[in-house]
């Protein structure tokens, strides 16, 4: 027996459904939060130890490799994380079409930036 | 939207805001001053990366008056956002939803991110203060 279908023939019709992508939306938000509750204290931590850190001193601190990489997870779910959240906001408030699509264009960009050139130069000052 | 006067539903400036609410709209808005914030850590990293000039500008300017006042502010608002975050995870595994322990486990995450903001600072002023 096939489940039953409660679409609308309407809605058969125009072939307009959910898009079936909001739970992995949900997912990863969640998971890239999780990820971040220790993320975020180890930053706050390695963040006190550069407050009165020279140029030498900070680069030795994120010279080890350990550093490196847990920074780099750091900001990658940083990122992620906030365009997720971003996106939904956007959703929620935008309501002109030109103007969301622009918008959820730029935040995408932003993020994709932001975790880019933050993971380029910690590798830079990693492997210098 | 309606394009006649008709009377709407209560809105926000009509209800007291139970304390529930009040820390989702500041849950949110936490959450995207962080995202501006990130523009502070990509500009610190790739100062490091830079060089001595650029790293002794980006301090420069994190220890500024403006600098402190986004930093105290972005600490704060990091340290909402992370515990509040974990409210909802708590929330997402089906625990937590009576109406009480969802009062009382708003009331820890405010005290939380306050006593959080304040060891931090703390650390910071023990180590001689932010210059």
């Amino acid at each position: 027996m096939s489940s039953p279908n409660f679409q609308t023939p309407l809605k058969r019709v125009t072939g307009l459904g959910s898009a079936k992508s909001g739970t992995h939306h949900f997912i990863v938000q969640r998971v890239t939060a999780v990820a971040l509750v220790p993320l975020c204290v180890w930053a706050i931590f390695l963040a006190l130890a550069l407050v009165h850190a020279d140029y030498a001193h900070a680069r030795e601190i994120l010279h080890h490799h350990f550093a490196a990489v847990w920074l780099s997870a750091f900001v990658i779910a940083v990122f992620w994380h906030a365009q997720l959240g971003l996106q939904v906001v956007i959703e929620d408030y935008v309501h002109t079409p030109w103007l969301e699509i622009a918008s959820q264009l730029a935040v995408k960009f932003f993020c994709i930036a932001g975790a880019l050139t933050s993971v380029f130069a910690i590798v830079r000052v990693a492997l210098a | 939207m309606p394009q006649n006067a008709r009377p709407l539903s209560p809105h926000l400036q009509i209800y007291r805001w139970p304390l529930a609410m009040a820390l989702s709209i500041v849950h949110r808005a936490t959450g995207i001053a962080l995202a501006v914030g990130t523009l502070l850590l990509v500009w610190v990293l790739l100062s490091l990366a830079n060089g001595p000039e650029a790293y002794a500008s980006a301090r420069t300017f994190c220890g500024s008056p403006l600098g402190l006042v986004l930093l105290f502010g972005w600490t704060w608002a990091l340290c909402f956002h992370l515990a509040n975050g974990i409210r909802h995870l708590f929330w997402d595994v089906g625990k937590g939803f009576s109406i009480q322990q969802a009062k009382n486990s708003g009331i820890v995450v405010v005290v939380a991110s306050l006593v959080l903001t304040g060891l931090i600072w703390a650390c910071v002023i023990a180590q001689g203060g932010a210059k």
